[in-house]
């Protein structure tokens, strides 16, 4: 049992080495993780260029949609003027989420390389 | 105007800031105190400063105008606004505070080891912070003459006076507390009137925002012009009038048509449609872009994520801002939807940025409501001009104090501070007929060209060569640059090189992009060779403790 604890931390420290001095092997787990985040950020990117990114050519292309009221409100004023924050903060905080849950997976990958 | 809490207000607001400058002045001792605050800023702190600090004399009174004046067409700028801390969350927040850099130069340094380019983005960092404290001071000098009836230049300079000597005495620990302060304070200040003007518009049975017959006086009014502009009167007659024509208005008589301004209900309330004319959509992408991808390459704001204490801190720091500006930029839309029935005189002068100050004597007349309601706002838009110019200065100086003057120590930063403190000053004084929001946007763009491409494509991209950095920033930021002088400067220009100069960040920021990967990719042996070391300092977690 003591063996394997220390196994386990030659282990560790074996893989902390191998990102620290570049090594091939340590040089592939840092860009799967620069490509994991950046994959990441692209993904949340797209999801906002789409969702606010649109509007703008839709009220060109429909301009119906403009005229559109609701509880009396045209429904471009809702849409950028109230509803556009919420949305930019729910995306926000998907980020942070899945980020450090893609971190989580980087530092279990180093600290637990047998799995 | 005769309202006496107002000067008693925006006294104690800068009081208040000076006082907490020197209350911090005794806590900062060492150079690395004054400059980095220690790092020992809580995350709440950080952030409520950060949206201190933000929310400027463009997004305070700019934004309401510009609604009050184009409808919701404009909307896109607080969205903007806000979403540009999104981009920065995503693509900046936590590598760009692993890498250890304070300032932009910085980051070019760290990352790609070339004394020139950190000379280059020196530059470009003291433009955009002159640029952006250019509006501040302007929007002070506007404000103080509006509420008090004083000259232009004793706002601007009475700011530029308070702001420099704050931050050469008190360093940033200083102003992160006075920019905490300062944000709470801007959001009750715009909060607390729009409760009131809402009951208001209540109580006087919901007028029509946008009555069909257009908008009108809802009292007799006299109006002096400030602004050249042509009229066109009801009855269809055709008026050109300078500044300080008087006219008069009796109530209900309908406000005329004013060039270049949004009088029409359809224009202003719907969107700009497709057609004949695709530059307005060209803008709006356009504003849309800058505003984006502009926020990371602001000077003071990049500065402050150095105040957390790590990666994972800062990502959660940028989250409460976002959340924080993005409540504040709620405001503003209502101060410029009931600025069309209120204050409608300020289409036909032409001093739309003035709305927030004058919007609440106007709706709730002169009794002690309406008085000290307009005071508050008062206060609150001197809170955002004195903590948006201090952040700008803290970094502005800065830069100067280490790349320009070459020396790291207190007495270099000061001195740093009174250069970066008089530049803009003196240009204020000279440049009173720009609008606020114009400025800021171009400033915005600017930004996006040169910094975002950098800082992007060196936290992502292995590929970046110091000298497809260079090229980037020199031909992307300096397209824009040139924008910015020519719509400064330049002749009024109309159809696209109007637009192509006065929105350019569509153009200019697909061009810088390209150039540095076009020319990183063609130069690609200059890659720096400690390049892993580098990735890895950036994007590894600090749970790993490395």
């Amino acid at each position: 049992m003591l063996a394997e604890v220390s196994r386990h931390e030659d282990r560790t420290e074996r893989t902390r080495a191998e990102l620290a001095q570049q090594t091939r092997v340590g040089d592939a787990l840092v860009r799967g993780l620069v490509r994991a985040q950046f994959a990441l950020a692209l993904r949340l990117s797209l999801v906002v260029a789409i969702g606010l990114g649109g509007l703008p050519w839709l009220f060109a292309v429909a301009p119906a949609v403009g005229r559109v009221t609701v509880l009396g409100v045209n429904l471009p004023w809702l849409l950028l003027g109230v509803a556009s924050f919420p949305f930019l903060i729910a995306v926000g905080w998907a980020y942070v989420r899945l980020a450090e849950r893609n971190e989580q997976d980087f530092t279990d990958l180093v600290q637990r390389p047998e799995r | 105007m005769g309202n006496g809490f107002v000067v008693p207000a925006i006294v104690a607001v800068t009081l208040v800031t000076v006082g907490i400058g020197f209350y911090g002045l005794r806590l900062a001792r060492t150079t690395s105190d004054f400059l980095v605050a220690s790092r020992a800023i809580s995350p709440t702190w950080n952030a409520a400063a950060i949206g201190g600090e933000y929310l400027s004399a463009a997004s305070f009174l700019g934004v309401a105008g510009l609604i009050l004046k184009y409808g919701v067409d404009v909307l896109w700028y607080p969205v903007g606004f806000a979403a540009g801390y999104l981009a920065l969350l995503l693509f900046v927040a936590a590598p760009l505070r692993r890498s250890g850099a304070f300032t932009l130069p910085d980051f070019c340094e760290l990352r790609l080891g070339s004394r020139r380019l950190r000379t280059l983005a020196t530059v470009f960092v003291i433009f955009i912070g002159w640029l952006y404290l250019v509006p501040q001071l302007q929007g002070a000098g506007l404000t103080l003459a509006t509420v008090t009836g004083s000259p232009y230049p004793l706002g601007a300079l009475l700011v530029a006076v308070v702001v420099t000597a704050n931050v050469a005495l008190g360093g940033m620990r200083a102003i992160t507390f006075v920019q905490a302060f300062q944000y709470w304070l801007k959001l009750t200040a715009l909060a607390v009137p729009a409760i009131f003007l809402a009951l208001q518009w209540q109580a006087d049975a919901r007028p029509a925002v946008t009555p069909p017959d257009g908008p009108a006086f809802r009292t007799a009014t006299t109006v002096v012009v400030e602004h050249r502009a042509t009229l066109t009167l009801p009855d269809g007659r055709i008026q050109e009038v300078r500044p300080g024509d008087e006219l008069s208005f009796a109530a209900g008589d309908p406000v005329p048509e004013v060039s270049g301004v949004a009088t029409d209900a359809a224009d202003w309330l719907l969107p700009s449609t497709a057609g004949d004319d695709d530059r307005g959509l060209f803008a709006t992408y356009s504003l849309i872009l800058a505003t984006f991808l502009g926020t990371m390459g602001l000077p003071h704001v990049l500065v402050r994520f150095y105040t957390n204490p790590d990666g994972a801190a800062a990502r959660r720091t940028t989250l409460v801002v976002l959340a924080l500006v993005g409540a504040f930029y709620l405001l503003p839309t209502i101060y410029g939807v009931l600025g069309r029935i209120y204050t409608p005189q300020l289409l036909v002068t032409g001093q739309t940025d003035a709305v927030v100050v004058l919007l609440p004597g106007a709706a709730l007349g002169d009794g002690t409501t309406g008085r000290l309601l307009a005071a508050l706002v008062a206060a609150g838009a001197f809170a955002a001009f004195l903590s948006t110019s201090s952040g700008l200065l803290t970094s502005v100086a800065g830069v100067i104090s280490t790349d320009v003057l070459g020396r790291g120590s207190v007495r270099g930063f000061r001195l740093a501070t009174v250069i970066a403190g008089a530049v803009p000053a003196v240009l204020a004084l000279n440049l009173a007929g720009l609008d606020v929001s114009q400025v800021v946007g171009l400033a915005f763009a600017v930004a996006a060209s040169s910094f975002c491409p950098l800082l992007v494509l060196g936290i992502w991209w292995r590929g970046l060569t110091d000298l497809g950095a260079a090229a980037g920033i020199l031909v992307g930021g300096g397209a824009a640059v040139g924008a910015v002088l020519v719509t400064v400067f330049g002749p009024p220009l109309s159809g696209w090189p109007a637009t192509l100069t006065a929105q350019p960040a569509a153009w200019t920021v697909p061009l810088a992009f390209t150039v540095m990967v076009a020319v990183s990719v063609a130069t690609r042996r200059r890659a720096p060779a400690d390049i892993g070391a580098t990735m890895l300092r950036l994007h590894a977690p600090e749970a790993l403790r490395l």
